[in-house]
């Protein structure tokens, strides 16, 4: 099973690409994609080192839909800074100590910082234990990190390390 | 009816974008301009591939899901560039509005 099917998540999620991108679910595209699907991971084993395993999907949703509202959140607050008096922003930057172990989250944890209010990810400590975080404005970094790792990183830690 | 809601889409997108760009000009360090681009623009363009979305799939040839993957790779690609063009800022020390948290910045990246 490991051997014939490296990345049994990625292989379903290739597939559903490819139907998006043909823009068609005829059998054809389907059987097309499926065999994109195990195929391409043989060429990417390397860049994936690990098969992706998910604990908790529907803790997966719930962070997926949370991400999704605070994006439009984000827009609001950053237009709304953009707009105001720019001498009155207080940026800082912030380190948030990490508890994610797998590469993945962690990447999935900086993105999702960049997408939502107010902060931008800046570097990743080499041992990956802890991530330097830019805030457009805020007057307590103490306080922003923990939301982060409260917000973003607990369901994070629940969907993809075993507990 | 449809009209309507097109328009409104692709004005708030329009009009998001425009903000996320004027981020560029009015802040006023490098680090704070990130933050325009790369949030700003994600509901603008956002909602421009909403309209593209139901244009296209009220036209009578079928559903358009493109841009579902134009916005996966929107989202994914956005905060990549941010995360690099900040690391590559630290890197050369530009001038910052923010105090350098010149520790973390000497171990990191240790030059």
């Amino acid at each position: 099973m490991h051997r014939l099917l490296p990345h049994p998540i990625l292989a379903p999620a290739l597939a559903g690409i490819w139907l998006l991108l043909a823009n068609s679910l005829a059998p054809g595209q389907i059987v097309l994609g499926l065999l994109l699907g195990w195929a391409i991971p043989f060429f990417t084993l390397r860049f994936w080192p690990e098969a992706v395993r998910i604990y908790k999907p529907l803790t997966l949703l719930r962070f997926t839909a949370m991400v999704l509202l605070d994006i439009v959140r984000a827009n609001f607050t950053v237009a709304r800074l953009i707009l105001g008096n720019p001498q009155r922003l207080r940026p800082a930057f912030v380190i948030v100590p990490l508890e994610l172990r797998s590469e993945l989250a962690i990447s999935l944890l900086a993105n999702t910082i960049c997408l939502t209010p107010g902060t931008v990810s800046a570097l990743l400590a080499p041992d990956n234990k802890s991530l330097l975080v830019h805030a457009l404005n805020t007057t307590d970094p103490d306080a922003l990190a923990a939301t982060i790792k409260q917000r973003y990183e607990t369901p994070l830690k629940e969907v993809f390390e075993p507990c | 009816m449809l009209d309507y809601l097109l328009s409104f889409l692709i004005l708030t997108g329009a009009i998001f974008t425009f903000i996320g760009s004027l981020g560029l000009a009015r802040l006023r360090d490098f680090y704070t301009r990130l933050h325009g681009p790369t949030k700003a623009t994600t509901l603008g363009v956002g909602s421009l591939l909403i309209a593209s979305a139901v244009f296209f799939s009220t036209r009578g040839e079928g559903i358009s899901l493109h841009e579902v993957l134009v916005t996966l790779f929107l989202f994914i690609t956005a905060p990549v560039s941010a995360h690099l063009l900040s690391k590559a800022a630290l890197h050369l020390r530009l001038k910052s509005l923010a105090a350098l948290p010149e520790e973390a910045v000497q171990k990191n990246i240790g030059d």
